[in-house]
């Protein structure tokens, strides 16, 4: 059986694979790195989505064989020492997840997402996310986090005012970019 | 090197970052309506998730089935001795070697005296009645070798002819699903003198209308675990109904129910997808008995599309008599619903759920139901998200739609002149719900306004006039349904097989901390966040103080789980009770120890204080004393605690009204949304955020069902939408931005107010979105387009309507 | 789901792959030797288990053939170069820019970071993007073989449904893009029906203008039959018509005139989203909207 040899999340792992082994079972089975999850069979849903020498891959569509002596960043590796990351945080700041299946390949799109374009137009991150569907929150929140993690990315941990997390209903209208910016309540400092 | 994360200091960081969406007035203090971020996420954007999926134990082995390609089949042969013989292949089994223990799926939901309820085998014995009925399965060392050994199993089948249509399907000579039969069951219904309204009505409209059928296509695929523990078994399984499956479980397997643990971990979606007994559960059980080890199974993808119970599949034919000035006199219904090929938990159910709702908002004199439920030989439906409702608001919400077209009225319109007015509630509906509040006015006030209707309704007006090939379409929705599904006397009565009540159990703990614990069985919901917010408003303690437990039946002992967006109706109100009972306890603790009488001891901000003095206890002292037990009053238990079931009297109204504006491109057949606004009113809100996110995602859906999903079927009973490259779901690319308000009318049925908003979305999207497809169309003579509304729809439609006008338009 | 197994080979050179491939041809009945460049589209097959191969070559590893050349007279697009790295060139942008438009229409942004430009053209699905570019641009298909190699001119090499020129032990290297020059316009109609899915119908249009009227167009099609076609007969009608002024409304438009006969010579399919007689419509429909976004 070939032996593969990669990093997942800082560590270096070395395995006998059989060739047909896909790395998102790797990470899950083998490694033990269940974080991130598997969603269908074809590439479409992007649930697996993984960073792989830096750029998004969906790991459900990679056997274990082509990632040797590769670099793997899963969702489990983003937080270090108990700070998340910006993307995490703004995930949750703007409520951009129910159940969170998609959440991590959601995530690690995101982080791809902006290495092209720190700050995506609404339109951008939406047909940037294409491959990586939910099925919970209709994405309206997930664009926002992505924008809202974006501003932190580029302008340091703190991303000002954003999020509607406070937009309440009597107030007017919680929806849309449309509004401009949204204008709820400040994210306290960390 | 990554630094390993510490999940607990990640909880405490997201904690100090909640300190926001503070309540509108500080002073008030309240955590009940204020946009409280949701404290499950620290575990999900981490990947620190318990999936079902995840669980790896010693020994465990590997599960896969082998489905029957077939739609329809004597299953004459199975032979699994090659499989046996496989690399890492422990067993193989046929459900011949299963037929004396795996007794017949449960159907909880016996609808009316004919309903013919068929034997269904976990396992095929010796009929096959879909194609990815399971008929035999391996148990492997892992999933890789459980895959190749299914190859080596021989199946022969003797093909019998599939009955896909239902109409066909009911006719003299079909062949039949089952020996009784291809009628499922009939049911009728009715309020007023239907003969009546219709009689010499000015206006009768007839349409018929196809609820195609859905994947409901929660984004975690089904998963089960199945663990010999001591005297009896733990199952793991992605499920929406801990707590019902494991008394179903008992009752299937006959492993007494005492000596069975059920187990949702994280549940990754569900709509009413994993609102189900499934095969899988089991026999998942039965293996792990037989071979005494752990036994995983996993769906996949297109395994989960063939085998998880699909929703929706109703034919509709609908008769609105009418006024000329457009006041509805009666509605009649002819529903026919596809059952397909058995009826699992609810399947029969389903449409009844819609029998109540085809009056919607309106007022009328008269209303008959019938509804027939038909075999065939697809993959069974059951509930998915809004299940029946969602069908029978399509229906009314269309025709009246094809109302004020054939009237000539505005849509709007047409609804003021039919609606319960907001001073008419409560209001018993000809279909004999009453309606205990709303505000129709207000809604759609409300969303008229933010969505610009009458500068819309120009830009139509100059669209249709310069011919422009890019139409503008403007669809309304004024939905309300019936959710909180509760009742457990109106249940009964409906013959379901169960309650509707819900339980909790509050415990002060000795340092002050609060744990609940809920029977709601949370998938997405944030039922840990809104449910602590409800206990820390009710005991006055810290929001961080409070933890929510659930999902675990040995946790959780009691609880009808979560679905009918019934959790905060029935559940979140039970928690509200406990604490009030907790309460009572601790007043009457607080009054011995300040030696007051109980009535003279008041409750406020986590303190019970004597009134007019400054003498007090805090809930937290209150539970250390308890606890020590040093000086209680005579016959005090020593804790701070309570149970409490909620049942309520009725079931709960959200309404609202949402518009859709699409540009239809009559030269594709493209639709695209340009616009959406909902305003809804599902009562007094716990949490905006989780609110706003219920109704976003349910949006979503609705579109979905509107614009993009089917499941499809060739002739011979094949599903063709397996994978999700066929079976298409909306990405973000392909929605807009919802713009999403609230009236707040609150519910008379509960302490709270509150109404459910679970799959207020869902319901009332789709109409919004077809009337839209519709509307943008009108000019060119189409009257209705069938769902989903594909481009190629879209333009057959258009084509046909051109052709009929012999080309005029 | 879980593929079924196979032999797994990683050819460190060309002559190595070329070599494997040939030899793993005449081997086990039961399977076939496949090769693997970007797995885009394979990895969803064998999943499925809708292909069984007996051998996976994993041309991943063949730096040689990853890379965008600018060549003089054209573009050299190396077979492994993928749909992310092509969408980065310059050169791809500025002398090939209908390849850009297309590749940045095929899946999604992940996928676009593995698969690859030649993995696309050699798995020859009819409802792929690329294929249709290159049959519109007279792509030369370079290859290589334990024989030598050849050039496939991208009209012979698209043979069928899912088939290619492509002998067993003949290994895609390449593409050569002819540069146009000037006074060019391009663009690709793509129509799907959700953001990441295929195409129902693609066009792929090149058009020169000489003095106001078209003085050439390429057109190909996607998805308009088992392979993808070129659209003749638009491409003939549309010479020397003179496109209307932008905004000009109504009246009579020769471009569309010419375009209505974008079907002729297509056998469009049936699938879950189109029958043919709508795809004939779109195909008209389409390549008028393309030929008029890619007048320069």
């Amino acid at each position: 059986m070939p032996e593969v040899t990669v990093t997942v999340d800082g560590v270096a792992y070395e395995e006998e694979v059989e060739p047909r082994l896909l790395l998102v079972h790797l990470l899950r089975d083998r490694l033990g790195r269940t974080g991130t999850p598997i969603g269908c069979d074809t590439g479409n849903c992007g649930s697996c989505t993984v960073l792989l020498d830096g750029r998004s891959a969906k790991s459900c569509s990679v056997l274990a064989v082509q990632a040797d002596g590769s670099d793997v960043v899963t969702v489990e590796g983003l937080a270090s020492g108990g700070d998340l990351h910006p993307m995490q945080r703004a995930f949750h700041e703007e409520h951009a997840l129910q159940c969170g299946y998609c959440t991590p390949g959601m995530i690690m799109a995101a982080i791809d997402l902006l290495r092209d374009d720190p700050d995506p137009s609404e339109e951008a991150v939406r047909r940037g996310l294409e491959g990586n569907l939910c099925r919970c929150t209709g994405y309206c929140t997930i664009v926002r986090a992505v924008r809202r993690g974006a501003r932190a990315m580029s302008g340091g941990r703190d991303a000002g005012p954003g999020g509607e997390a406070g937009g309440e209903a009597a107030g007017g209208p919680a929806g849309g970019e449309a509004a401009g910016e949204p204008a709820g309540e400040g994210v306290a400092a960390p | 090197m990554t630094e390993q994360l510490d999940a607990g200091l990640v909880a405490r960081r997201i904690a100090g970052s909640d300190q926001v969406g503070e309540p509108r007035d500080p002073a008030e203090g309240r955590e009940v309506g204020r946009a409280r971020r949701r404290r499950e996420d620290a575990r999900l954007i981490t990947g620190r998730t318990r999936w079902t999926d995840n669980i790896q134990l010693p020994g465990m082995l590997h599960v896969a089935f082998l489905r029957s390609p077939m739609a329809h089949a004597r299953l004459t042969r199975v032979d699994v001795s090659a499989a046996l013989a496989m690399p890492g292949v422990v067993a193989a089994f046929s459900g011949r070697d299963f037929a004396g223990e795996q007794g017949s799926l449960p159907c909880a939901w016996p609808v009316s005296e004919d309903v013919v309820i068929p034997d269904h085998p976990p396992m095929a014995v010796d009929r096959v009645r879909y194609v990815g009925e399971a008929v035999a399965c391996v148990v492997a060392t892992d999933r890789y070798r459980a895959a190749d050994a299914l190859e080596a199993i021989e199946a022969d089948y003797e093909p019998l002819e599939a009955v896909l249509d239902m109409t066909e399907a009911l006719s003299d000579g079909a062949p039949a699903v089952h020996e009784a039969g291809n009628q499922a069951f009939t049911w009728r219904f009715s309020g007023g003198d239907a003969d009546a309204a219709f009689h010499d009505a000015p206006v009768v409209l007839d349409r018929t209308y196809v609820q195609q059928r859905l994947i409901p296509t929660a984004m975690e695929p089904r998963a089960v675990v199945a663990v010999p523990e001591g005297e009896g078994f733990t199952l793991y399984s992605a499920t929406q109904i801990p707590h019902i499956l494991r008394v179903m479980l008992a009752l299937t397997t006959g492993i007494p129910e005492h000596l069975l643990r059920v187990v949702a971990p994280d549940v990754g979606g569900g709509f009413g997808s994993k609102l189900q007994v499934t095969a899988e559960e089991v026999l998942g059980l039965l293996l792990a008995r037989r071979l005494g080890r752990p036994v995983k199974w996993t769906e996949s993808r297109s395994e989960g599309n063939l085998t998880a119970h699909h929703g929706r599949d109703q034919i509709q034919r609908i008769s609105v008599a009418a006024e000329r000035d457009g006041r509805i006199r009666g509605v009649r219904v002819d529903l026919l619903a596809d059952m397909g090929a058995y009826l699992m938990l609810v399947t029969p159910g389903v449409p009844l759920l819609g029998a109540f709702m085809y009056s919607g908002v309106y007022k009328m004199d008269a209303y008959d139901f019938t509804c027939t439920g038909v075999f065939t030989t697809k993959v069974p439906t059951d509930a998915y998200r809004g299940a029946g409702r969602p069908e029978a608001t399509f229906a009314i919400e269309r025709a009246v739609d094809e109302l004020a077209a054939e009237l000539g009225l505005d849509p709007v319109e047409v609804r003021r002149r039919n609606w319960i007015s907001r001073e008419e509630f409560p209001y018993t509906t000809v279909a004999g719900l009453t309606y205990d509040s709303g505000d129709y006015e207000a809604a759609t006030e409300r969303a008229l306004a933010l969505f610009g209707y009458d500068e819309l309704r120009a830009e139509q007006a100059d669209r249709r006039e310069r011919r422009d090939p890019v139409q503008l379409g403007i669809g309304v929705s004024t939905y309300t349904e019936m959710c909180g599904l509760a009742p457990s006397r109106v249940l009964g009565s409906l013959s379901y097989g169960a309650g509707g009540w819900e339980h909790a159990a509050v415990r002060l703990l000795p340092t002050g901390k609060v744990e609940v614990v809920t029977g709601t069985s949370p998938h997405g919901q944030g039922h840990e966040t809104s449910w602590s917010q409800i206990t820390a408003d009710a005991l006055g303690v810290p929001f961080e103080d409070v933890s929510v437990l659930h999902g675990d039946t040995a946790v959780s002992p009691r609880g009808m789980d979560t679905y009918g967006s019934r959790s905060l109706v029935v559940g979140g109100v039970a928690v509200l009770a406990a604490c009030e009972k907790v309460k009572e306890k601790a007043k009457r603790l607080a009054a011995h120890l300040l030696e007051a009488a109980d009535d003279d001891v008041e409750f406020a901000d986590g303190t019970f204080r004597v009134r007019g003095t400054d003498q007090g206890r805090t809930i937290q002292e209150l539970a250390l004393a308890a606890f020590a037990a040093h000086d209680l009053p005579d016959g005090f238990e020593p804790r701070l605690d309570a149970d409490a079931t909620f049942d309520p009297e009725n079931f709960s109204f959200p309404h609202g009204t949402h518009l859709c504006a699409v540009e239809a491109d009559t030269e594709t057949g493209r639709v695209a949304i340009r616009s959406y606004v909902a305003v809804d009113d599902v009562g007094r809100v716990v949490n905006p955020l989780i609110v706003e996110g219920q109704v976003r995602g349910g949006i979503a859906q609705g579109i979905g069902q509107a614009l993009f999903e089917e499941a499809v079927h060739d002739t011979g009973g094949n599903l063709l939408t397996t994978t999700m490259a066929d079976y298409l779901i909306p990405s973000a690319a392909d929605l807009p931005d919802f713009v999403t308000d609230r009236t707040e009318t609150p519910a008379t049925s509960n302490p709270l107010g509150v109404k459910g908003v679970g799959e207020a979305g869902t319901i009332a999207a789709t109409p919004a979105v077809v009337n839209a497809v519709v509307d943008a169309l009108r000019p060119h003579g189409v009257r209705d387009v069938p769902m989903p509304c594909t481009p190629e729809r879209v333009w057959r439609a258009l084509a046909r309507s051109r052709a009929n006008d012999g080309g005029t338009r | 789901m879980i593929p079924a197994p196979f032999d797994y080979v990683r050819p460190a050179s060309l002559d190595e792959a070329c070599r494997v491939l040939g030899e793993a041809g005449d081997g086990d009945g039961d399977g076939e030797v496949k090769a693997l460049a970007g797995g885009q589209s394979l990895l969803p097959l064998l999943r499925l288990r809708l292909a069984y191969p007996s051998v996976l070559v994993d041309l991943g590893r063949l730096e040689e053939l990853r890379g965008v050349h600018d060549r003089g007279d054209h573009v050299f697009i190396g077979a492994l170069t993928t749909h992310d790295e092509v969408l980065r060139s310059p050169v791809v942008r500025e002398h090939a820019p209908l390849v850009a438009l297309a590749t940045a229409t095929v899946a999604d942004p992940a996928v676009r970071h593995r698969g690859t430009f030649g993995g696309s053209l050699a798995h020859a699905d009819p409802a792929g993007d690329l294929p249709a570019v290159a049959l519109a641009l007279d792509c030369v298909l370079v290859t290589a073989s334990g024989a030598g190699g050849r050039e496939i001119p991208a009209a012979g090499f698209f043979t069928g449904y899912l088939e290619t020129a492509l002998e067993p032990g003949e290994v895609l290297t390449g593409v050569k893009v002819p540069k146009l020059g000037d006074g060019w316009g391009f663009h690709y109609e793509k129509f799907h029906r959700t953001a990441q899915a295929w195409a129902v119908v693609g066009v792929a249009a090149a058009v020169r203008i000489d003095a106001g009227a078209v003085a050439q167009a390429r057109i190909g099609l996607t998805n308009m039959g088992p392979a993808p076609v070129r659209a003749r007969a638009v491409e003939t009608a549309l010479r020397g018509v003179t496109p209307p002024a932008a905004g000009a409304g109504g009246g009579h438009d020769p471009v569309k005139d010419a375009c209505a006969w974008a079907d002729e010579g297509t056998s469009p399919p049936t699938d879950l989203h189109a029958r043919p007689d709508y795809r004939r419509h779109l195909a008209r429909v389409l390549t008028h909207r393309a030929v008029r976004a890619a007048l320069p």
